[in-house]
């Protein structure tokens, strides 16, 4: 049974070791900057045991959490004794949070061990530059310490404190090689956009601390999320409704779900391995796991139930739609994973988190391998953009060959981790009540949009294989032509090889997980030491029926597509170059992302924005607060300078002035006795 | 005949201010001044000689408060008169010191306070 303080260092592992790179290492790197990584690595993997103690400890409590009691933290109002408000702070150890905790762990260990690798070349360009090495790994482990922070937080301000700290974990990561104007955008952008789904997680905070009295009468707390979801389906609607659509805003923002989507694309511009720890397990699984974190608030409301929902399901057929038109093989992977967390909404909108939480585990893995590989590819050709591949199976084999499973898993192929989960979430929305008012029509509409994502992720990812790995050779860095490479890396040149054993030997592990991540944890029978269900026993879940039919319909589509994909892209069946008009012009839509970026860039914020709000709010400054105390300066320097002008210097002039005065005064004396 | 003294005292106050007021030669200028305090000190002795003090129209007999300021109108025209000396002599002096810097004894010449 574990305790409170080693639970509470699964957070201080990670942040010390970022201290210690950070403190301790950076400032004397010249000799030392290989420790950094090591130093992360271990801190890692001491979170990593830690989270393995407590998810053993959280075997048996049936979704029930390990009661750890919150610590006081700021008491508002007078004594506690007083019913005065109190904000506590403490650790949360329960199967989500556990779960969460191996997986944003384990992930970043790996990650970290494939960094090793791929970093490397940021210590020593001859030039004696070790500074971004450590600063790099510092990064990496506040990063991880923040998300996990945020995955154990008590009560829900914790968890805004941490989740703003991820927020500005990844805005420098992204942003990690800043004198690159594209990155420091994209981390702006990052920053920005989720900053306002954080907006609407602000106001439900809000919202739940000015109906405090609610919770108070029942002796609970509106911010502890045990209390939040026991007492859940005794409040009012509107606190429930609008408290959980504010979440939800929060969570839109930092999964980068419809309608603030846009940013995740962008966020490509970091390291490779950044985007593979955002996109697996540290920066948009946040947003899932606070939907399920307060699943029973979101739970009490069916009408945020079918926005949450709807969201997932629009979000999954669009993303897949923008994937299908990519070249650059990173933004492929960050549209299918926009489109992979949509699904993880459907799960959840359909209320069946735990599925939602199998398809974050199994995503985990395989979408890390996926970006791990795009690394390693860029690795030896230097280059991200798929045109400029092909024909890399020739030098790249294990590459290739955890490529191929990552992406048969993703698609969803039988027996590989995705199809698992991504069966479990077309069974859970088929499986919902059609008899239940209201829900039932949006569970079969986002069933069918899952159907359809399923089949376009297939299409999309063996895209992205066959233009990597098959074929001829097209070329790689040296093939681009110049004015597109980026600054750093235009003398760069292939090099025709596979990965060192640093960045393969993580990503076999992952593979690994890839394949069996979902057959095993959450197998049908028993299977050796794992019993049957186990993961959606371990949320006190009913054990999900196999639904024949949805299987082999998820199935059918997924090979249909992996089939569509290599009949144009390998075999080249179809000419694409020779289709009508119409296909070119949907085509462009797609690249250009069906313009949502220039919408919000160049309509919402430049016309609407620059032009309007900001413009008639300078105006206002301006013009009437700036006038303002103009005028009065302006009174006050006037009104001195004209009286100034009697001032003569003539003593006969003031003499009259006197003699005035004192005739009037006697004249006025006069009059009124 | 008080009416008359003090018809004089207000005429010749007139003129030293009219005087003082648009006169530009300092020595005028303090001549008036001058004329001034005599209006003044004609007014006083007037109200010492035909005024009753107040304190014997009271009582109707005289004590030695009363007794004191049956002259106090005429004593105060001496301190004047002594004050004004004081003030010509102070005068004159500004006078040379004005002549010496400016070479001029006119006052509207004299505007240094100004803005």
């Amino acid at each position: 049974m574990i305790n409170e303080a080693a639970v509470w260092a699964i957070v201080g592992l990670p942040l010390l070791g970022g201290l210690i790179i950070i403190a301790g290492l950076r400032p004397w790197t010249q000799s030392l900057w290989r420790l950094s990584g090591y130093v992360g690595i271990g801190a890692m993997a001491g979170a990593f045991a830690l989270s393995l103690w407590a998810l053993n400890s959280v075997r048996g409590h049936h979704g029930e959490s390990v009661g750890f009691d919150p610590h006081s933290w700021v008491t508002v109002g007078g004594d506690a004794a007083e019913g005065a408000f109190e904000l506590t702070i403490g650790v949360l150890l329960d199967p989500l949070s556990a779960i969460m905790a191996v997986v944003v762990t384990g992930v970043s260990m790996l990650v970290q061990v494939y960094s090793l690798g791929y970093m490397r070349k940021e210590a020593d360009e001859h030039s004696g530059k070790f500074v971004d090495y450590p600063r790099y790994f510092a990064y990496m482990s506040f990063f991880t310490a923040a998300m996990l922070g945020l995955v154990l937080a008590y009560n829900l301000v914790q968890t805004f404190v941490f989740w703003e700290l991820v927020g500005l974990f990844s805005y420098l990561l992204i942003g990690f090689w800043f004198h690159r104007p594209a990155a420091a955008a994209a981390a702006k952008k990052a920053f920005i956009v989720t900053r306002i789904g954080d907006f609407g997680f602000m106001l439900a905070l809000m919202w739940l601390f000015s109906h405090r009295d609610e919770f108070l009468v029942r002796g609970q707390n509106p911010f502890e999320i045990p209390d939040i979801n026991s007492a859940a389906p005794l409040l009012s609607a509107g606190l429930v409704t609008w408290a959980a659509l504010g979440l939800f805003a929060g969570a839109v923002g930092k999964s980068a779900q419809f309608p603030l989507n846009t940013w995740l694309p962008d966020a490509m511009e970091g390291p490779t391995p950044v985007s593979s720890l955002i996109h697996a397990a540290t920066m948009v699984a946040a947003g899932v796991f606070l939907v399920a974190r307060v699943f029973p608030l979101f739970e009490a409301s069916s009408s945020v139930m079918n926005v949450v929902a709807l969201t997932g399901g629009v979000t999954a057929v669009l993303a897949a739609t923008m994937a299908l038109a990519t070249t650059d093989i990173k933004r492929v992977l960050a549209f299918s994973t926009v489109s992979q967390l949509g699904y993880m909404f459907i799960a959840l909108g359909v209320g069946a988190p735990g599925v939602a939480l199998f398809h974050l585990f199994n995503h985990a893995f395989f979408k890390c391998l996926l970006f791990l590989s795009a690394g390693s590819v860029h690795h030896s050709v230097q280059t991200f953009d798929m045109r400029y591949m092909g024909g890399l199976r020739a030098w790249m084999p294990v590459t290739y060959g955890l490529t191929i499973i990552s992406g048969l898993s993703l698609a969803g192929v039988f027996p590989f981790a995705g199809f698992w989960s991504k069966d479990e979430i077309l069974a859970a929305a088929w499986a919902v009540d059609p008899s239940a008012p209201g829900t039932s029509a949006v569970a079969q509409i986002v069933f069918w949009l899952a159907l359809i994502a399923a089949g376009m992720t297939a299409f999309y990812v063996f895209r992205l294989i066959i233009m990597t790995f098959h074929g001829e050779f097209r070329g790689g860095i040296d093939a681009v032509p110049m004015d597109e490479r980026i600054p750093d890396e235009a003398h760069n040149h292939v090099h025709k090889g596979e990965s060192p054993t640093s960045m393969v030997a993580p990503m076999l592990v992952l593979g690994v997980m890839a394949v069996i991540s979902g057959a095993a944890f959450n197998s049908v029978t028993k299977l050796g030491p794992v019993p049957a269900h186990w993961f959606s026993h371990l949320f006190n879940e009913d054990s999900p029926e196999l639904v024949a039919w949805i299987a082999v319909a998820s199935m059918t589509v997924a090979l249909g597509g992996i089939v569509l994909a290599i009949a144009i892209y390998g075999l080249k069946l179809v000419d694409l170059s020779r289709m009508p008009k119409q296909w070119h012009a949907l085509n462009r839509v797609l690249e250009q992302r069906y313009y949502m970026d220039y919408f919000y860039e160049t309509l919402v914020v430049r016309r609407a924005l620059f032009r309007g709000v900001f413009l008639a709010s300078d105006w206002l400054d301006r013009k009437v607060v700036d006038g303002t105390v103009d005028f009065v300066g302006w009174t006050g320097r006037n009104a001195g300078k004209w009286v100034a002008q009697l001032q003569t210097g003539q003593v006969q002039a003031y003499g009259v002035g006197v003699s005035v005065g004192v005739i009037l005064l006697l004249w006025a004396y006069l009059v009124r006795s | 005949m008080l009416e008359r003294l003090l018809i004089l005292s207000a005429i010749l106050f007139c003129i030293g201010l009219y005087g003082a007021l648009s006169r530009r030669h300092v020595i005028a200028v303090l001549i008036s001044v001058e004329i001034m305090f005599n209006a003044v000190n004609i007014a006083l002795v007037a109200f010492s000689r035909y005024v009753q003090p107040a304190a014997f129209r009271a009582t109707g007999e005289v004590t030695a408060v009363a007794e004191s300021t049956v002259l106090a109108g005429q004593s105060f025209a001496v301190f004047v008169i002594v004050v004004a000396a004081a003030e010509v002599a102070l005068g004159l002096a500004l006078v040379i010191a004005m002549l010496r810097t400016k070479d001029s004894v006119d006052v509207t010449e004299a505007s240094l306070m100004r803005r």
